[in-house]
C-alpha cells in the first residue's frame, strides 16, 4: 500500500465516519462538529485529485462560514432535537425501505455504466495545464463569463428577496435621533415653577 | 468574439440593467412611491422588447460557445413571456395599491424572473439551463410570500421554495448522470454522444432531468405544491405563475428534449406521454370538488400543462408547433380569467369562493357573458379558440402514431369540461346570494373583454400565430 492510496482511504474512511456520526449523534452540537470533520476529510480528497483550490474553498467557506453558522444556529435557537428524533423514528421504516430501493436502483445504474463514444475528446481538459486558480480563472471570467453574470444576479435577487421579506419600517416606535437629542435644550423642555405651601399651581 | 456574443444576449443585458438601475434609482429616492410607476415602466419596456425581438428575425444564432442560443424558436416563447408578465403586471397595479402590497421590488423581482426564463428558453447547455431556472424561480419564491402578514402566503412560499429545491436537486442529480456519460454539458456535445443505444445510467439522468422540469411545469405526479401555492400567493401573482413561467419552463422542456435528447426520441416519448395523461385526468378530476376559484384555476393549469406535454410528447416538429400554439392560447385565456377572478370581490375584500358568482349574469351580463366565452374556451368547446388548440395538439399525437393518448386526452377534457361549466351554470342559473361589487377597476374590465374576444374573434386565423409557431417549431426540430 503505497502512501498515497493509506491516504485517499484515511480520509474516505474518515468523511463517511464523520457524515454517519453527524446523523446519529444525540447532542446537536456534536453533530456540527462531526459535520466539519467530515468538510474537512473531503477538503483532503480534493488535494489527492489535484484540485488544491476547491479543498482551500471547502474548508474557508463551509468550516468557515457555514459549519460555524450551523452552530450557532443549533446553540441558539430553542429546538426541541428529541421531538425531532421520536417523530423521524416513526418514519424510519418507510425511509429505510425507500433508501434501500433507491440505492439498489442506483446499483443497477452504476454498475452497467457505460461512457458515450468520443467521450475522451468532449472531457479533455478546456484549459492548458496550470495551476488550479488560473485554469479556475480562465474558466470562470473568460469562457463562463455569462454563467458567472448570471450567478451574479441570483445573488442579487437572493440578497433583495431577503430585504423584502425582513425588512420593515414600524411607525410605531421611537427611534434615536441624535441631532434632535443633541440639540435639546432644556429651557424649552422644562420649566420651574416656585409652589407656594398649601397652594397648587 | 464577446462584442458578438453581446450582440446576441442584448434583449437580456438591457432588462438586467434597467433592474438594477430602477432599483437603485428606487432605494435612494422615494422608494415605494415609485411602486406604480415602476409598474408601468416596467410592463412598457417588456413590451418594448418583445417588440425589438419580433423585428429582429435573424436566423439561428448561438453565443458563448455554445451556451445561449437565439433562434425563433426561443423568441416565440420570449415574445410570449414579455407579454404575459406585462400584461399581469399591469393588471396587478391597482389591486396590490388598494391591498397595501405594492412594493417596489416587486416589478423588479419579475423583471429578473423574466430575465431568467429569457435564459431558459435560450439555454444550450445545461448549466446555463441551470442558471436561468434558478434566477426565475428565487424570484418567484421572494413573490409567492410577499404578503409577509398572511399565514398562507407565508406558507405558499415557504412550500414552493422547499419543493422547488428539491425539483433543483433532482434536475442536478440528471444533469450530474447526464454529464457523466457523455463528458459535456453543451447539448450539442450530449446530442452527439447520445445515439441509438443508450446506456442504463444515461435513462437515470433523463428520467431525473423530466422529473426535475415536470415539477417546474407542475405536471402530475409532480403537481402538488400547485394548488397551495397558487391559493396561497396574492392574486396577481398566481396570475403571473400561471402565466409566463409556464411557457418559460414547456419552452425548456422542448429544447431540452429536442436539441439534447433528439437522438434518442423514443426514450423520453413514453415517459412524457405518461406525464401527459396523468396530468390530463388528475387536473380534471381533482379539480371538481374544489370551491376556491384559484385552487381551481391551478388544477386547470395541471390538466392544461398536460395536453401541451401530449404535444411534446408526439417528437415531431408538428407536435412543437402545436405545443407552442396551446401555450399562446392558454396565456391568453389566462389573463383573461385572472383579470375576471381579480375583480372578484365583496366590501372591498377578495372574493375566491365559486358560490358567490351566483347568478351573477343577471347583475353584470357584460363581463358574465365574457367569462362565459372564456370558460368554454378553457374546456376546449368548438367555436372557442381553446378548442383548435386542443385539436392540434391531439392531431399532433393521433399522427405520431400515439392514438391511444389522444383518445384519453378527448375523455379528459369531457371530464374537465364539468367544472368550467359549473361556474357558467352558478353565473346563470344558481340561486341569487349577496351581490358581489361592481367592477371598479377598468384595466381589468378591458383585459378580460379583450381576451374573450381574441377567443371568438381568432377562430378566423389565431392572429396569424401558426405560421410563426410553426416556423419556430421548424427551427428546434430541424
Amino acid at each position: 500500500m503505497t502512501p498515497f492510496v493509506f491516504t485517499f482511504y484515511l480520509f474516505a474512511i474518515t468523511t463517511i465516519m464523520g457524515g454517519l456520526m453527524t446523523v446519529l449523534s444525540r447532542n446537536p452540537v456534536h453533530s456540527v462538529l462531526w459535520l466539519i470533520l467530515a468538510f474537512l476529510s473531503s477538503a483532503g480528497l480534493f488535494v489527492i485529485l489535484g484540485a488544491e483550490f476547491v479543498a482551500m474553498l471547502l474548508i474557508i467557506v463551509y468550516v468557515g462560514a457555514v459549519a460555524v453558522l450551523f452552530l450557532f444556529v443549533v446553540m441558539m435557537l430553542d429546538v426541541d432535537f428529541a421531538e425531532l428524533k421520536a417523530e423521524m423514528s416513526k418514519y424510519l421504516p418507510l425511509g429505510l425501505l425507500i433508501g434501500v430501493v433507491v440505492l439498489m436502483q442506483l446499483a443497477i445504474a452504476v454498475g452497467a455504466w457505460s461512457f458515450s463514444d468520443g467521450i475522451d475528446a468532449r472531457l479533455a481538459a478546456p484549459v492548458p495545464d496550470t495551476y488550479n486558480t488560473t485554469g479556475l480563472g480562465l474558466l470562470i471570467y473568460d469562457r463562463y463569463i455569462i454563467l458567472f453574470q448570471l450567478s451574479g444576479l441570483i445573488l442579487l435577487v437572493a440578497m433583495i428577496g431577503a430585504i423584502v421579506l425582513t425588512l420593515r419600517h414600524r411607525v410605531d416606535i421611537k427611534r434615536q435621533n441624535v441631532m434632535a437629542q443633541m440639540h435639546r435644550d432644556p429651557k424649552l423642555a422644562m420649566e420651574l415653577k416656585d409652589v407656594k405651601p398649601g397652594q397648587g399651581l | 468574439m464577446i462584442s458578438a456574443d453581446i450582440q446576441i444576449v442584448l434583449p437580456e443585458i438591457a432588462l438586467a440593467v434597467y433592474a438594477i438601475t430602477a432599483l437603485l434609482a428606487a432605494v435612494y429616492t422615494v422608494k415605494d412611491g415609485a411602486a406604480s410607476l415602476l409598474v408601468w415602466l416596467t410592463s412598457g419596456i417588456f413590451v418594448l422588447v418583445a417588440a425589438w425581438l419580433m423585428t429582429n428575425g435573424a436566423d439561428a444564432q448561438t453565443a458563448f460557445d455554445g451556451m445561449f442560443v437565439a433562434d425563433s424558436f426561443s423568441r416565440f416563447a420570449k415574445v410570449t413571456i414579455l407579454l404575459s408578465a406585462a400584461a399581469v403586471l399591469v393588471m396587478s397595479e391597482q389591486y396590490m395599491v388598494a391591498r397595501n402590497l405594492l412594493r417596489f421590488e416587486y416589478p423588479l423581482l419579475v423583471v429578473f424572473a423574466v430575465v431568467g426564463m429569457m435564459v431558459m428558453v435560450s439555454a444550450g447547455d445545461l448549466m446555463s439551463l441551470y442558471m436561468g431556472l434558478e434566477l426565475q424561480s428565487l424570484s418567484l419564491y421572494v413573490v409567492a410570500s410577499l404578503r409577509r402578514d398572511s399565514v398562507k402566503s407565508t406558507e405558499a412560499g415557504l412550500k414552493y421554495f422547499v419543493l422547488g429545491a428539491l425539483s433543483s436537486g433532482l434536475l442536478l442529480y440528471g444533469a450530474s448522470l447526464t454529464y457523466g456519460f457523455t463528458g459535456t454539458t453543451l447539448f450539442s456535445g450530449i446530442m452527439a454522444g447520445v445515439q441509438d443505444q443508450p446506456s442504463l445510467g444515461l435513462l437515470f439522468g433523463l428520467v431525473f432531468l423530466i422529473s426535475g422540469l415536470a415539477f417546474k411545469v407542475s405536471a402530475a405526479p409532480f403537481h402538488m405544491w400547485t394548488p397551495d401555492v397558487y391559493e396561497g400567493s396574492p392574486t396577481p401573482i398566481t396570475a403571473f405563475f400561471a402565466t409566463a413561467p409556464k411557457v418559460a419552463a414547456m419552452a425548456l422542456f422542448a429544447r431540452l428534449m429536442f436539441d439534447a435528447f433528439g437522438g434518442i426520441t423514443g426514450d423520453w416519448q413514453q415517459i412524457i406521454a405518461f406525464l401527459s395523461v396523468i396530468s390530463m385526468f388528475l387536473g380534471s378530476i381533482a379539480a371538481i370538488g374544489q370551491r376556491d376559484i384559484k385552487r381551481l384555476m391551478a388544477y386547470s393549469s395541471i390538466a392544461h400543462m398536460g395536453y401541451a406535454l401530449m404535444g411534446l410528447a408526439a417528437g415531431t416538429a408538428l407536435g412543437v408547433q402545436a405545443m407552442l400554439i396551446y401555450m399562446a392560447i392558454y396565456v391568453t385565456m389566462n389573463i383573461g380569467t385572472f383579470a375576471f377572478i381579480l375583480g372578484m370581490q365583496r366590501d372591498g375584500r377578495p372574493v375566491t369562493d365559486i358560490q358567490s358568482l351566483k347568478m351573477y349574469a343577471k347583475d353584470q351580463p357584460t363581463r358574465a357573458l365574457a367569462m362565459l366565452v372564456l370558460m368554454f374556451s378553457l374546456a376546449g368547446v368548438p367555436p372557442m379558440v381553446g378548442f383548435f388548440g386542443k385539436l392540434y395538439v391531439l392531431r399532433a399525437a393521433y399522427d405520431a402514431g400515439l392514438a391511444w393518448l389522444a383518445v384519453a386526452g378527448v375523455v379528459a377534457s369531457v371530464i374537465g369540461a364539468y367544472y368550467y361549466l359549473r361556474i357558467v351554470y352558478y353565473m346563470y342559473f344558481g340561486e341569487e346570494t349577496e351581490k358581489l361589487d361592481a367592477p371598479s377597476q377598468p384595466i381589468l374590465g378591458a383585459f378580460l373583454i379583450a381576451s374573450a374576444l381574441i377567443m371568438v374573434v381568432g377562430v378566423v386565423n389565431l392572429f396569424g400565430v401558426e405560421p410563426i409557431a410553426a416556423a419556430a417549431a421548424a427551427a428546434l426540430v430541424n
